[in-house]
C-alpha cells in the first residue's frame, strides 16, 4: 500500500491517508462543508433548505418502518393503518411523524421557494439550481399524491379517481392513458399496488438523486444571499470570498438552531394535534374506500389546493387541466421571465414589491378556495385570481426589462 | 413574519369551516377523554346497545381493558356479552351481506374510527336527535342526519318523541321545513340530563377508540416539547457564540 499512500500525502497519513488515496473523502468534506464558503448574511429564510433535507430524511426513515407493517392490498390497507396505530409498538408515532412530515415538507418547500422569489435566487448563474428544485417539487407532488392513496380511505379513493381522470384531458390517447395509469378500468387493487411501488421505491430514489443534483449545482455556483450580491467577485489572496464564511461550522451550527425551532412546531403538531383539525389528515379519509359513496366535497390535501382551485375555476375539464399544468410549467421559466439584473427585493422598487406581495396573497387565497365547496362567488374569485397568477409572469417579463432599481453595493456591508 | 402569521391564521380558520359540514350540530359534546369513569360507562353502553350491529374491528378487548384500568375478568365477565377471547378484536357475528339483507340495504358501519370521521359533536347530536317518523322504513328519523338508516336503539332510555315542523315556501317556490321542537310521546327510563350524560360517555368512548394512542401521546407532549425547547436554547447559545466574530 506504500506507493499509493505516499503519492497521496496531501490527503493525510494513517487511516485517512489510506482512505483518501482511494476515495477523496477529505476533499469532499472540504468542498461541501468546511471550505464551502457561504455568504455571511443568511437570514431566517435560509433555514428552509437544510430543513427540507431534514424532513426528507424523516420521511425516508419513518417510511421504511411503516413499510415493514403495511400491506398494499385493497382489502387490507385501511386496516393496516389502524393496525399500525394500535398494535405496532410506537406505530402511532412513526405514522404521525410521516403524515405530519408530508405537510411539513410542503410548508418548508413553499417557504424555500418563496425565499427564491424574494432574493432572486433563480437568476443567472443559478438557473439550474432553480430548475432542479422545480423538478423536485413536481416529484414531491407525485410522491405525496400516491402516499395519500395508500391508507385506502374514501378520500384516497376519490382523490385518486379525480386526479387520474386528469390524464383523460390529453387529446386522442386520454382514455387509454387513464386506464394505463390506473392499471384497471377504475381505481382498484392494481392501482394501489403500483402507487405503492412508485411511492416507496421509484419516486424516493428520484427525489434523492435530484436533491444531490440540486446541491451539486448550488455548490458549483455558490449560494445567493438576502442582498443578492455575488460574494465570489471579491476574494482574498487565498481565493476565499471576503464576504463568505465556511459552511461548517458556522451554518451547521446555525442550522441546528433552525432545526430546534422547526422541531418545536413540528413535534407540537405530532403530539398534540396530528390531524390539524382535518387539514393534515382529512376526516373523510377515516371512512374506508367505497366506490359507491362519494364524499360530500372531494378535495385534495391543503398543499395541492391552489392548483385545485385553478382546475375548478375553468368550466372545461380539458382546459382546466391545461391551466393547472401551465401554472407549474411557467415557474420553470422564471429565470428567463425575470429580466432584471438585480436579484434581491431589497434593491428593487415598489412596483415589484407590490406585485410579488399580491402574487403571494393570490396563491394563498387560491389555496383557501381550493378547500371550500364551489359556490358561484368562490368560483368567480378563483377565476380572477387564476388570471392574476398568470398575469404576474407576463407583467414581470415586460416590467423587468427596463426596471428601475436601487444601486446594489459591491460588498455585503457590516451590520 | 406577517406573511407567516397570515398563512397560519388562514390555515387554522379553514380547518374549522371544513370540519363543520354535514347536518345540524347544535350542542357541544363536552367529552373528557381523561375521565376513566366516563370511558368505562361508554364502553358498557357500546357493548350493550351498539355492538349488536356495529363492530369495532380494529380495536382489541385487552387494549380497551388496559387503557380503562380493567382486569381481564372485569372486562370479559362484566362487559363482553359473547364468548370472545381477551385478545380478540371487537368483531361481530353479522356480516355486511346479512346487514344489507336485514336492514333494507343499510350496512351498519364499523365504528372504530367513526369519531375521527364525524367528530364527537356530530355523534353526540346524532344520538340525541332521534324522533318518530312513520314514513321511514325503521319508523325513526333524525334531525342531525336526515333519513338515517339506523333506528333509535336507545329509545327505551330516551323515550319516544315526535318532531314538529313548519313548512315555508320561499320566493322560488321550493319548500323548506323548519324544526319547531320535539314532543314527548312516552317518557324514557332516564331523565334528559341522565340520557345526555350516557350519550356523552358513549361518544367519549368512541373518541377514545378512534385513537387509543391519544392518551399516551398527550401525556408525552409536554416532556418532548420541554426537551426540544432546552435543546433549541442551547443551540441558540452555540450559534450566538460562533457568530460573535462575524460582522
Amino acid at each position: 500500500m506504500g506507493k499509493i499512500a505516499s503519492s497521496g500525502n496531501k490527503g493525510g497519513t494513517g487511516f485517512m491517508g489510506w482512505l483518501n488515496a482511494r476515495l477523496p473523502v477529505t476533499q469532499f468534506y472540504k468542498d461541501h462543508l468546511s471550505e464551502y464558503y457561504a455568504p455571511k448574511n443568511f437570514n431566517f429564510w435560509y433555514f428552509f433548505g437544510s430543513l427540507a433535507l431534514l424532513v426528507l430524511v424523516n420521511q425516508i426513515l419513518t417510511g421504511i418502518w411503516l413499510t415493514m407493517h403495511y400491506k398494499p392490498d385493497a382489502s387490507q390497507a385501511f386496516g393496516m393503518v389502524e393496525y399500525i396505530m394500535r398494535d405496532v409498538p410506537w406505530g402511532w408515532l412513526i405514522r404521525y411523524l410521516h403524515t405530519t412530515g408530508a405537510s411539513a415538507f410542503f410548508i418548508v418547500i413553499y417557504f424555500h421557494m418563496f425565499r427564491g422569489l424574494l432574493y432572486g435566487s433563480y437568476k443567472k448563474p443559478r438557473e439550474l439550481v432553480w430548475i432542479f428544485g422545480m423538478i423536485i417539487y413536481l416529484a414531491l407532488m407525485a410522491e405525496a399524491f400516491m402516499g395519500y392513496v395508500l391508507p385506502w380511505g374514501n378520500m384516497s379513493y376519490w382523490g385518486a379517481k379525480v386526479i387520474t381522470q386528469l390524464f383523460g384531458a390529453v387529446p386522442w390517447i386520454g382514455d387509454s392513458l387513464v386506464e394505463w395509469v390506473r392499471g384497471d378500468y377504475l381505481i382498484s387493487d392494481a392501482t394501489l399496488n403500483r402507487f405503492f411501488a412508485l411511492h416507496v421505491v421509484a419516486l424516493p430514489l428520484a427525489i434523492v438523486a435530484l436533491v444531490v443534483l440540486h446541491i451539486a449545482a448550488l455548490h458549483t455556483v455558490g449560494s445567493n444571499n438576502p442582498e443578492g450580491i455575488e460574494i465570489k467577485k471579491h476574494k482574498d489572496e487565498n481565493g476565499k470570498p471576503l464576504d463568505g464564511i465556511p459552511f461548517h461550522p458556522y451554518y451547521t451550527v446555525k442550522d441546528i438552531f433552525g432545526v430546534g425551532m422547526f422541531l418545536l412546531i413540528f413535534l407540537f403538531i405530532v403530539f398534540v394535534k396530528p390531524d390539524m383539525g382535518g387539514l393534515f389528515l382529512e376526516h373523510d379519509n377515516y371512512v374506508p374506500a367505497n366506490p359507491a359513496v362519494t364524499p360530500e366535497h372531494i378535495k385534495p390535501v391543503w398543499y395541492f389546493t391552489p392548483f385545485y382551485a385553478m382546475l375548478r375555476a375553468v368550466p372545461d375539464m380539458q382546459l382546466g387541466a391545461l391551466i393547472m399544468l401551465l401554472a407549474i410549467v411557467v415557474l420553470f421559466f422564471l429565470p428567463w421571465l425575470d429580466r432584471s439584473p438585480v436579484k434581491s427585493i431589497r434593491y428593487r422598487r415598489w412596483p415589484f414589491k407590490l406585485m410579488l406581495g399580491m402574487f403571494t396573497v393570490t396563491f394563498v387565497i387560491l389555496g383557501w378556495l381550493g378547500m371550500q365547496g364551489a359556490t358561484e362567488l368562490y368560483k368567480l374569485m378563483a377565476q380572477v385570481l387564476t388570471a392574476f397568477y398568470f398575469f404576474y409572469f407576463v407583467w414581470l417579463f415586460f416590467y423587468s426589462r427596463n426596471e428601475k432599481y436601487h444601486e446594489v453595493p459591491e460588498r455585503i456591508e457590516d451590520h | 413574519m406577517k406573511k407567516i402569521v397570515f398563512i397560519l391564521i388562514s390555515l387554522m380558520t379553514t380547518t374549522w369551516v371544513s370540519a363543520a359540514g354535514g347536518g345540524a350540530v347544535g350542542e357541544k359534546a363536552q367529552t373528557n377523554i381523561r375521565s376513566v369513569d366516563s370511558l368505562r360507562n361508554g364502553a358498557k353502553t357500546y357493548m350493550n346497545y351498539c355492538m349488536g350491529c356495529h363492530s369495532m374491528a380494529y380495536q382489541r378487548y385487552n387494549r380497551v381493558a388496559q387503557d380503562l384500568d380493567l382486569t381481564e375478568d372485569e372486562m370479559m365477565d362484566g362487559l363482553v356479552l359473547t364468548d370472545a377471547k381477551f385478545s380478540d378484536k371487537m368483531e361481530i357475528a353479522m356480516t355486511p351481506e346479512q346487514s344489507a339483507a336485514w336492514f333494507n340495504k343499510a350496512v351498519a358501519p364499523d365504528l372504530t374510527v367513526i369519531a375521527k370521521a364525524r367528530g364527537v359533536d356530530w355523534l353526540f347530536n346524532f344520538l340525541i336527535n332521534f324522533y318518530v317518523d312513520p314514513t321511514r322504513p325503521s319508523g325513526w328519523n333524525n334531525l342531525t342526519f336526515e333519513n338515517a338508516g339506523m333506528p333509535h336503539i336507545l329509545w327505551e332510555l330516551q323515550g319516544i318523541r315526535t318532531a314538529n315542523f313548519e313548512t315555508h315556501t320561499d320566493e322560488e317556490g321550493s319548500e323548506h321545513k323548519e324544526f319547531k321542537g320535539f314532543e314527548t310521546v312516552q317518557a324514557g327510563l332516564l331523565s334528559e340530563k341522565e340520557y345526555k350524560n350516557l350519550v356523552r360517555d358513549l361518544v367519549n368512548f368512541l373518541d377514545y377508540s378512534s385513537e387509543p394512542a391519544q392518551l399516551i401521546r398527550m401525556s408525552y407532549a409536554p416532556w418532548v416539547l420541554l426537551f426540544v425547547a432546552l435543546f433549541t436554547f442551547l443551540a441558540y447559545m452555540l450559534k450566538v457564540n460562533y457568530f460573535r466574530d462575524i460582522h
